[in-house]
């Protein structure tokens, strides 16, 4: 016993130092990544900021001002052009110039004032980009829907028999940050552990070493053992760095336990390595282990529910991301961070994870001895 | 036929015979683009339809069985009904509902009192994009729902402003419209850069390169010998793409297909000058596949607008976007697809596309070693 | 090719004052120091030299692949630093591995080099044809590059580099890996060229008997020419010092045990029953003193050969260089009559099939106790394939193998922890440094505490590696991989080394080196099975196993094997080289 664990040592220092030693492999090994979370963690949200709006008002009353000022406040949108005629709008839609155009009447004022029927107020959006233009009208309905309930008080008229009440759980702002850059992590440990794996045996096997690993004393599974620490170390080490500057420099609350997303963490990383160490032995080239591995990668990101929800998947296609272990580490740390869930909480992701981890590493373990040829 | 076209020629057909044989290219080149596609078109999707809904209803009476009936009639929503707030709660913490709407036992009373009656809607704030969505649509079955009963109650709607919109280019909001095209971009991104990348690197490895430059090969053919194949493979997989988009998935093409073709071209030749150079500088897989993933897939994914809104970015990010060849090639996709030969939006990026064609192109051939060292 | 007149073509390639330096991390190391060099035209040049001399960069700047720090050099009147197109129009270059793309098959590979020569449709038909002819590979035409043979390969890079029917040729190491009908096919090849287009050729080898074909000899050692003449004139350096011993009781390996560390020695090889022996020049040994008359030496002058020069040279220049005595590990190892030992390998009707074609039919074998056994046969003869399965790396389609008593393809880790493997490629970790290899490997062999660092210390000095203990294995000379290599597979001090091929490209001294060694360890008891390309190393063997086809060609000890390539109109073949050859040939007329 304490024998394997020496020669599983020694593998684990040759796989470290492979790693490692070379400044090349080493460098985007552990610069990109760290790159990667600032860029993108900034660059993936839904919330709009300054989106880039133009106001065509032709109306020149009080109330029109007042409107076009709640919409030009901060944050969801900023004025970036004043349009004077009708054929401008098609040319600042057209062109990309702004997303949305705000157009009150001629009538607006009048209509407001009688309060006969409703002063109409136009919005034109840009459907191009239709999950922006979904959000934007959504913030524009909250704009007028205060306005309205501003104005009935203010003129003492009879407000909407019922009101909406609101309130969003866990995120009360609905930052979307919060939502996307503990993702991110999840991500980048998936592309990291993913490439690392998927090309460790292929490359042992281009150069010929692993026939000499082969015929050491050291049995396939050791040999898988010391595969996958070396990606474990390298996955968890990464993840944790990307937690800390998500909860330092992010700003992100992490209200439940570090230990259950630590055991998240563990098990995710070990079920990618499963998956990347069984692509690497079906490969016979590095090239191979390469694609191979972003023929799971690409898929695995899309199909997570990281930038678009699995509720809105056909079900076919819900029942394929069971098998994606990055759809459950997004419940794991998605949870532990926003909704403080803990370990009991979290045991139906837990066990998917490991169980396509041993799955994917008994594979490759198998695989390791048949295709020695 | 001169010597050096005869040269190219042939350089060119060994590329599509190794092409052809290695099965891990080809399923980057065609299997990937359509399972991304099909997944894309039929599968992932931004818009919530059916999203899982919550109804607390504590009293049943006539108003709020007319406005639960709301729930139950829309498109949007896949109503659940809740004895106690308790049990509700329990739901949307385990993720089987997005949202509660409850109604308290004393609603139908307080609807004729002078305050509005409230109605309380707690939405799970964990994916913010969503939960925004989701209260978007609850105001719009409110909305409905009021304006049904005064017109049923034979009065005047009370809003003192009614808001219109109208969305150009994709008037259904279909995201579908919107992330099919941008599609195009990542998977041309995928067969131009990382193919590339990876099989110049291999010319190395294998010390074909020493005995190619060992014949009267110039380093300008060596490169072009590479750039053409998978010019041509890149542009099959757009065609392949455009092909599924307007035929299989209805995303219509308002603008011209030669405008397309054209500007895929300028991309894909940035995209493989970018591969190349990555090879160059690498001239090892392991580095150059590692690097080619960091700087292809999750930019093209993340900061090209394909998913996530580029003017809600920090200007920091918003700057680095205009480093992702890809972003040019996003707009440019969407325009044409949905809105037409706008040449306000098409020239000047495809002018930005040409210029990083030609930087990448010219520093790969400054860079490439016309000997050994 | 039209003919040349000598008198008013400038030489084909000339060296002036040329040096060369690398960076390699840290360290600026000059792979070629002031060379002066001029070929002859329409002749063969032999670049011969230890490994890590600079002869692959010599060829590469001669092919105009890398350009020289100071001097120049001049291909036909061409300077290479600024001739482009025109130069490698003239010259052919082979790089050590063929510069073939495996997944191409035969034909799409000459027409790629064709295109790239920019030779015409119907040229091309023509010159594949003539090529075609030579090398013999009409009928794989189709089959991809990579699943070809070595000596396949070979050819086919040849054949490749000759389309341009350049009138310099250049071949880095073309022979290595490549079995002797092969090699001798590609002589008739190169004998061809010069005599029909009168091609120049200049080729790197570390096959003394190829440099011996050749019309001049360029010796290169650290990066300095140390001599240069015809064969001949290597000859004259050694004159008067080459002696055949052979002793009917000592046999040749006791014989050549005696001959070794003799201070008037410097070379002793065994060569068919005889040892050959070179004397330091202008010593005249005294046989009288190393051996009695009772054991009955015999002792002819012979004329000397280039490799005898080789040697001198060398040893002259390396004095301080130890030479090897014997690797100290087994004490009171002994070395015991090979025939009554217990078997040690036993391969029992062994088939292997790949899809639908059979590698290996029906062989059986066995090898006993301390026996050093050789594996020989052309590529493609089954040899890697049994070699593979007998190491446990390929399960076998039938039959019965048992190593050391065990099976391995059951017994996995404690049969393995007895067996040393050294592969065909030296496979080591080229990132890792010689020690951080020496440590994985001692580790991967389950040593510990002061055993592993005792084993460790060991390798370092037995193989002389201290001074590279840090340099990554990747950028050591061949001759040093092979060294720790071999130092890795003896980490744990196994009762039976496995090695294939291990000698293939290195240089006469390292491989008198490397047989010392393994003569020693059999002396002690250890078990070897080996295969090698290098006929003269079969005589080291105690017996030997020609495979043909997957099938046993010849088996039985060197001198038997000699003797059963005797046909009714010839001799017993002289040497291994001779037989191997001879018997392919018998069974191919035979077959058809």
């Amino acid at each position: 016993m304490t024998s394997m664990w020496w020669r599983i040592q020694a593998l684990l220092i040759k796989e470290f130092l492979s790693l490692l030693k070379d400044k090349k492999s080493r460098f985007v090994l552990i610069v990109p990544p760290l790159v990667q979370l600032f860029v993108l963690s900034y660059a993936a949200t839904y919330d709009l900021n300054q989106l880039p709006i133009a106001i065509y008002n032709e109306d020149r009353g009080s109330a029109a001002r007042d409107l076009i000022a709640r919409f030009n406040g901060p944050p969801a949108f900023r004025e970036v052009l004043r349009i004077e005629r009708q054929a401008q709008i098609a040319e600042a839609l057209d062109g990309k110039q702004v997303l949305m155009v705000l157009h009150i009447g001629q009538q607006f004022s009048r209509d407001l004032l009688s309060s006969r029927q409703p002063a109409a107020v136009q919005i034109l959006l840009d459907g191009r980009d239709s999950n922006t233009a979904q959000i934007a009208l959504g913030y524009a309905r909250t704009v007028v829907s205060q306005f309205n309930s501003d104005w009935a008080h203010q003129h003492n008229q009879p407000g909407s028999p019922a009101e909406l009440r609101v309130r969003a759980w866990f995120n009360p702002n609905l930052e979307s940050r919060w939502f996307i850059v503990p993702g991110i992590v999840g991500l980048l440990t998936l592309v990291v552990t993913m490439t690392v794996a998927a090309l460790s045996v292929a490359r042992e096997r281009e150069q010929g070493t692993f026939d000499q690993l082969l015929v050491t004393p050291l049995t396939p599974a050791e040999i898988l053992i010391g595969k996958a620490i070396p990606g474990l170390i390298i996955g968890v080490v990464e993840a944790s760095f990307s937690i800390f500057m998500v909860v330092v420099w992010f700003q992100v609350p992490l209200l439940g336990s570090l230990a259950a997303l630590y055991i998240g963490i563990v098990l995710y990383v070990f079920s990618v390595i499963g998956a990347g160490l069984m692509i690497s032995s079906l490969s016979v080239t590095q090239q191979q282990g390469l694609l191979g591995g972003f023929l799971v990668i690409v898929p695995g990101v899309i199909l997570s529910g990281y930038a678009t929800p699995i509720e809105n998947m056909p079900e076919l296609v819900q029942h394929l991301t069971l098998v994606n272990p990055l759809r459950y580490f997004l419940i794991i740390i998605r949870g532990v961070f926003l909704e403080g869930l803990g370990v009991a909480d979290l045991v139906d992701q837990y066990w998917p994870l490991a169980l396509i981890g041993l799955f994917c590493l008994s594979c490759a373990g198998l695989l390791f001895r048949k295709r020695m040829y | 036929m001169n010597a050096a076209s005869q040269r190219l020629l042939g350089l060119i057909r060994k590329e599509f015979l190794q092409v052809l044989r290695d099965p891990s290219s080809l399923a980057i080149a065609f299997a990937m683009p359509v399972f991304l596609l099909l997944l894309f078109g039929y599968g992932v999707s931004l818009d919530a339809r059916h999203v899982p809904i919550g109804l607390v209803v504590e009293h049943v009476s006539p108003e709020s069985r007319s406005f639960s009936a709301g729930f139950d009639y829309s498109d949007y929503f896949q109503a659940h009904y809740f004895r106690d707030l308790r049990e509700a709660r329990q739901a949307l913490l385990s993720r089987k509902i997005n949202a509660i709407v409850h109604l308290q036992a004393d609603f139908e009373r307080r609807l004729n009192g002078s305050e509005p009656a409230p109605i309380q809607v707690i939405v799970n704030g964990v994916d913010a994009n969503t939960a925004r969505l989701t209260s978007g649509y609850v105001q719009g079955v409110w909305e409905a729902w009021l304006n049904a009963r005064a017109e049923w109650q034979g009065l005047t709607p009370v809003r003192a402003v009614q808001l219109e919109a109208r969305v150009w280019y994709n008037s259904g909001l279909r995201s579908r419209n919107f992330l099919v095209p941008g599609l195009i971009a990542v998977i041309m991104t995928l067969i131009g850069a990382l193919l590339t990348a990876l099989v110049m690197a291999r010319e190395w490895e294998r010390g074909t390169m020493e005995a190619l430059i060992s014949t009267p090969v110039s380093v300008r053919e060596v490169l072009l010998g590479k750039l053409i194949p998978y010019y041509l493979l890149g542009m099959g997989g757009m065609l392949l793409s455009i092909g599924m988009a307007v035929f299989l998935f209805q995303v219509p093409l308002v603008g011209s297909l030669w405008v397309l073709l054209l500007a895929g071209s300028l991309f894909l030749l940035a995209a493989l000058g970018m591969g190349l150079l990555i090879s160059i500088a690498a001239k090892n897989q392991f580095v150059a596949g590692q690097i080619a993933i960091v700087v292809t897939f999750l930019p093209a994914f993340i900061l090209s607008g394909f998913i996530f809104n580029i003017d809600s970015m920090p200007w920091p990010v918003q700057l680095f976007t205009h480093l992702v060849a890809a972003r040019y090639f996003v707009a440019i996709l969407q325009t044409v697809f949905l809105a037409g030969d706008i040449w306000e939006v098409i020239l000047p990026n495809a002018l930005a596309l040409l210029l990083m064609a030609l930087a990448f192109l010219a520093l790969a051939l400054w860079r490439a070693p016309r000997r050994l060292e | 090719m039209n003919a040349v007149k000598a008198d008013v073509t400038p030489a084909p390639l000339i060296f002036t004052s040329v040096s060369k330096r690398f960076t390699a991390g840290n360290r600026v190391v000059s792979a070629l120091q002031d060379i002066s060099l001029s070929l002859p035209l329409g002749q063969v040049t032999a670049l011969v030299g230890p490994d890590g001399a600079g002869k692959t960069t010599l060829l590469r700047l001669a092919a105009g692949l890398l350009l020289p720090d100071s001097g120049s050099i001049a291909t036909f009147g061409l300077n290479t630093a600024v001739a482009g197109e025109q130069l490698h129009r003239l010259i052919g270059y082979m790089p050590q591995r063929f510069g073939l793309y495996e997944d191409l098959s035969v034909l799409e590979n000459l027409n790629l080099y064709a295109d790239l020569y920019g030779i015409s449709r119907q040229d091309r038909q023509l010159r594949f044809a003539e090529l075609m002819r030579m090398t013999n590979l009409q009928k794989f035409n189709q089959r991809l590059a990579g699943q070809l043979s070595g000596g396949m390969k070979q050819k086919l890079g040849l054949a490749c580099t000759l389309l341009n029917r350049p009138r310099l040729l250049v071949l880095d190491e073309p022979s290595v890996g490549v079995d002797p009908l092969s090699r001798r096919e590609l002589w008739q090849i190169i004998a061809l060229l010069v005599q029909e287009f009168g091609t120049t050729v200049l080729l790197s080898t570390a096959y003394m008997d190829e440099a011996e074909r050749c019309q001049q000899v360029v010796l290169l050692d650290r990066g300095q020419i140390l001599h240069q003449d015809a064969p001949a004139g290597f000859h004259r350096l050694a004159d008067a010092c080459s002696y055949q011993l052979s002793s009917p009781v000592l046999g040749k390996r006791m014989l050549q045990q005696r001959l070794q560390g003799q201070p008037d020695l410097i070379d002793s090889v065994v060569q068919g029953d005889a040892v050959r022996a070179v004397a330091r020049p202008g010593s005249r040994p005294d046989w009288t003193v190393i051996f009695d008359d009772t054991e009955q030496v015999w002792v002819t002058p012979v004329p000397p050969r280039l490799e005898d020069a080789f040697i001198m040279l060398l040893l002259a220049r390396h004095a301080s260089q130890p030479q090897i005595e014997a690797v100290h590990f087994l004490p009171n190892g002994s070395r015991h009559l090979v025939g009554q030992q217990p078997a040690v390998i036993e391969v029992d009707q062994v088939d292997r099939w790949f899809g639908n074609f059979q590698a290996v039919k029906k062989l059986s074998f066995d090898v006993r106790h301390g026996e050093i056994f050789g594996l020989l046969g052309a590529n493609g003869a089954g040899k890697t394939t049994t070699f593979r399965m007998l190491c446990g790396l390929l399960p076998a389609s039938n039959g019965r193998l048992r190593v050391a008593g065990l099976d391995l393809r059951k017994a996995a880790a404690q049969a393995r922890a007895r067996l040393g493997y050294m592969s065909q490629k030296f496979s080591l970790y080229g990132q890792l440094s010689v020690k951080q290899n020496l440590e994985f490997f001692s580790h991967a062999y389950g040593l510990r505490n002061k055993r592993r660092l005792e084993r460790i210390a060991w390798a370092f000095q037995e193989f002389d590696l201290t001074d590279f203990a840090d340099s990554n294995s990747v950028d050591l000379p061949l001759g040093y991989k092979q060294r720790l290599a071999l130092a890795c597979a003896l980490m744990h001090e196994p009762e039976i080394l496995f090695l294939d091929e291990p000698t293939s490209g290195i240089d006469p001294l390292a491989r008198r080196e490397f047989w010392t060694r393994i003569n020693s360890l059999a002396a002690q008891g250890v078990t070897i099975l080996v295969t090698t390309h290098f006929m003269e190393e079969a005589e080291y063997c105690d017996r030997l196993l020609i495979m043909r086809e997957g099938d046993i060609l010849a088996a039985g000890t060197p001198a038997q094997i000699r003797s059963s390539s005797q046909t009714a109109d010839q001799a017993p073949a002289g040497t291994m080289e001779e037989a191997f050859i001879r018997l392919l040939e018998i069974t191919g007329e035979a077959n058809g």
